[in-house]
């Protein structure tokens, strides 16, 4: 199964990755370790059910190809995606645009930034040969293929950093928006370091502009938290309803540092979520909350790998899915306790609600404890909404798509309820009322 | 016209016929009780009126102002003036009371073709009315019924009632759960709404509280049908003697 890269679809990406490789930024050491990530890609393919990771997201079966990349975006590209980012525009925020995996700043907000913060595009840091930025930008773990893939054709990011003792005001925001008309991959990495006694708020929002048909968005995220540093992540995810959207993000945790992180999936035809966490530093926080809203044909994945290092640390995680028609959600959720982190306390509690007989939800929860003094636990639950309630809410006149609706948000609201933030708080709201009403 | 018509209800649970050919005519102004033993099927006839899934009509009318209340969906008879007060209120965590009833007042106003009513316009209403009903504001604030007490729960039905202004009201068993002073509040906040438009049916197993809500009519019910029916003397003779007179005619 390991030599599957020979198919046509594999040597068309091959071919495309040689064709691309000139304009991909970086030369030296990181064009090596693209073309070693190349390979590692090549050598797995696309992930398929047999893999055991992927057993309930078989790209193989749901994606078959990795398109080829899309090109720079021209005029009319960034006037599509100017308006897909005004109609999801957030008050109050720096806004980072990245159109068709090219950062684009004439869309951007790059008024003098806060005393302690620096933002760059990922393809000026590689361009300068800023070796260390560089190196740890491109570190994440090649043994997963589409992180491998993701790190190989990384066209841009944004690179963003937090001085020592910096506590940012204003929350950052970076928009994904696939402008493009015709079918095409777009491969985007960032970085995030958050120094000692930072903190700061990201939003990440993924979007299509008008008429963007079935584009492939990769994306990776790399994130380092320094000791004491508080980070806030949202994420929202509203592709166009034919996209795919292959996302990694992998965190690390110094002394006393806390993530909060949130994310909601209501677009895109089949979408992949990594997120691998790690907690590095004693007395360290996490917590790491999801929705799931989809319905349709939708299928959409997140997958957890919270990783306990070392000694006092605490996680929790609430994940909500919502799943109407033949979509399916999929939670997988592995906790390790390593041998010298005692004194964890980790917990995860993810449901499903059922909407349809068609509807399917796979959790995946998996505790792996080599610690003998740990708080660990986790829970999961699959039903439908409760009928009884349904006929009380409708006897006092809801029709039965609101009365679903009151009790879908009270459901997913428990997530919600997560964010730090008010104002990010209603963000999320608006984008679940969002999915309701385009239900109802 | 009678405002609301049962004619010869049957109906079934799950393959077991629990109302046979049950007929009740209620005309505006009125306020009628029903009493049966357990088990005798006046919840069961709440439910059919109110439309919940689940029952199957087998025989038998129910018409609202001469109209098939059959054919509505349970929301459709609410905004038509259909109220009824549940014999055991449910909890719906995450959803406030006060959202709710101003959602549910709003789609009762929409399917009516009325405009809805502001955010502040109906915190004023329902301010009035909780205190008229003795409902702490905070009440408002919680998750529907969630945490109530018993008699917490029964006065927030109460409390929908007097909010929704309906055309017929169906109390089942307002005054389980309620304490003295709470039956007293309840009551009264349910004789304020007695008009010469508006009827009610009251059930319960307690004549005390046919003093407080003085009926017209008192029906008897045993098995699924109507055995007996009379006036406001019927449920002090009852009282005396039990069902067990009616359980023949049954
Ligand atoms: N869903 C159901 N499945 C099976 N049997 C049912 C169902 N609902 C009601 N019944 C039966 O129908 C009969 C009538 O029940 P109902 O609740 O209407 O009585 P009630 O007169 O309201 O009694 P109570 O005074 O105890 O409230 C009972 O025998 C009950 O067990
Ligand atoms: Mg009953």
């Amino acid at each position: 199964m390991n030599v599957v890269a020979k198919t046509e679809t594999g040597r068309a990406l091959g071919d495309a990755f040689a064709a691309a490789r000139d304009r991909l930024p970086g030369k030296g050491k990181i064009a090596e370790q693209r073309r070693e990530a190349f390979e590692a890609y090549e050598r797995l393919g696309l992930p398929h059910r047999r893999i055991e990771d992927w057993k309930y997201t078989d790209l193989r079966a749901l994606m078959r190809e990795v398109l080829p990349l899309a090109p720079a975006p021209d005029a009319a590209a960034l006037g599509r995606a100017a308006d897909a980012v005004k109609l999801r525009a957030i008050d109050g925020v720096r806004r980072l645009v990245l159109v068709d995996g090219a950062f684009a700043p004439e869309l951007s907000d790059l008024g003098t930034p806060e005393e302690g913060l620096s933002i760059r595009p990922l393809r000026e840091v590689l361009d300068a040969g800023d070796g260390a930025l560089s190196a740890q930008a491109f570190a994440s773990d090649i043994s997963n293929p589409m992180i491998a893939l993701n790190g190989a054709m990384a066209t841009d990011g944004v690179v963003i950093e937090i001085a020592n003792g910096a506590v940012l005001a204003q929350p950052l925001h970076i928009v994904h928006v696939a402008s493009g008309t015709a079918p095409a991959s777009t491969f985007t990495r960032s970085l995030l370091r958050l120094g000692r006694d930072t903190g700061v708020t990201l939003v990440e929002s993924y979007l299509a502009g008008e008429g963007a048909k079935a584009y492939q968005t990769h994306d990776g995220l790399v994130v380092a938290i320094g000791d004491n540093a508080r980070l806030d992540h949202v994420r929202l995810v509203e592709d166009a309803v034919d996209a795919f959207n292959i996302s990694s993000a992998t965190v690390s945790l110094g002394a006393h540092a806390h993530f909060n992180t949130f994310s909601l999936t209501s677009g895109g035809h089949v979408s992949r979520y990594q997120l691998t966490i790690t907690c590095a530093g004693e007395g360290s926080k996490v917590e790491t909350n999801g929705v799931n809203l989809i319905n349709g044909k939708q299928h959409a994945d997140t997958t957890l790998f919270m990783d306990h290092a070392v000694p006092h640390c605490a996680s929790r995680e609430i994940f909500r899915a919502v799943v109407d028609d033949r979509a399916h959600s999929v939670f997988q959720g592995r906790i390790i306790v390593r041998p010298d982190a005692q004194k964890t306390d980790a917990k995860m509690m993810t449901r499903a609600l059922l909407l349809s007989d068609d509807a399917e939800a796979d959790n995946k929860p998996e505790l792996e404890i080599f610690a003998d003094d740990v708080t660990c636990g986790h829970g999961a639950t699959t039903g439908a909404l409760d009928q009884s309630l349904l006929f009380y809410m409708r006897a006092r006149g809801l029709p039965e798509k609101e009365a679903q609706a009151l009790l879908i948000q009270a459901f997913v609201g428990e997530a919600i309820e997560t964010i730090a933030s008010d104002a990010l708080r209603e963000v999320a709201i608006a984008a679940a009322q969002r999915w309701l009403q385009a239900r109802a | 016209m009678s405002l609301l018509e049962v004619k010869d209800l049957q109906v079934r649970v799950e393959e077991r016929e629990i109302l046979h050919g049950l007929s009740l005519n209620v005309n505006p102004g009125e306020v009628h009780a029903i009493m049966g033993p357990n088990g005798s099927g006046k919840s069961t006839l709440s439910h059919v009126i109110a439309g919940k899934p689940g029952y199957e009509v087998t025989g038998g009318q129910i018409l609202f102002r001469g109209e098939d209340l059959l054919e509505m969906d349970p929301n459709e008879r609410a905004a038509k003036g259909v109220f009824l007060a549940f014999q055991y209120p449910v909890e719906i965590p995450g959803v406030t009371t006060w959202n709710f009833l101003h959602a549910a007042l709003n789609a009762q106003r929409k399917a009516r073709g009325e405009d809805e009513i502001s955010s502040p316009a109906f915190l004023k209403k329902v301010r009035e009315v909780a205190k008229s009903l003795n409902i702490p504001q905070d009440m408002l604030k919680r998750g529907v019924n969630v945490g109530f007490s018993g008699g917490e729960k029964k006065r927030n039905e109460i409390l929908q009632m007097a909010l929704f202004e309906p055309a017929v009201c169906i109390l089942d068993e307002m005054d389980s759960g309620l304490d003295i002073d709470a039956l007293r509040i309840a009551a009264d906040g349910v004789n304020a709404l007695r008009s010469p438009e508006r009827a009610m049916v009251v059930i319960t197993h307690y004549q005390r509280l046919l003093n407080y809500i003085v009926p017209d009519v008192v029906h008897v019910m045993s098995k699924g049908r109507v055995v007996k029916s009379g006036g406001k003397e019927l449920a002090l003779e009852l009282e005396e003697s039990g069902y067990a007179q009616f359980e023949d005619a049954a």
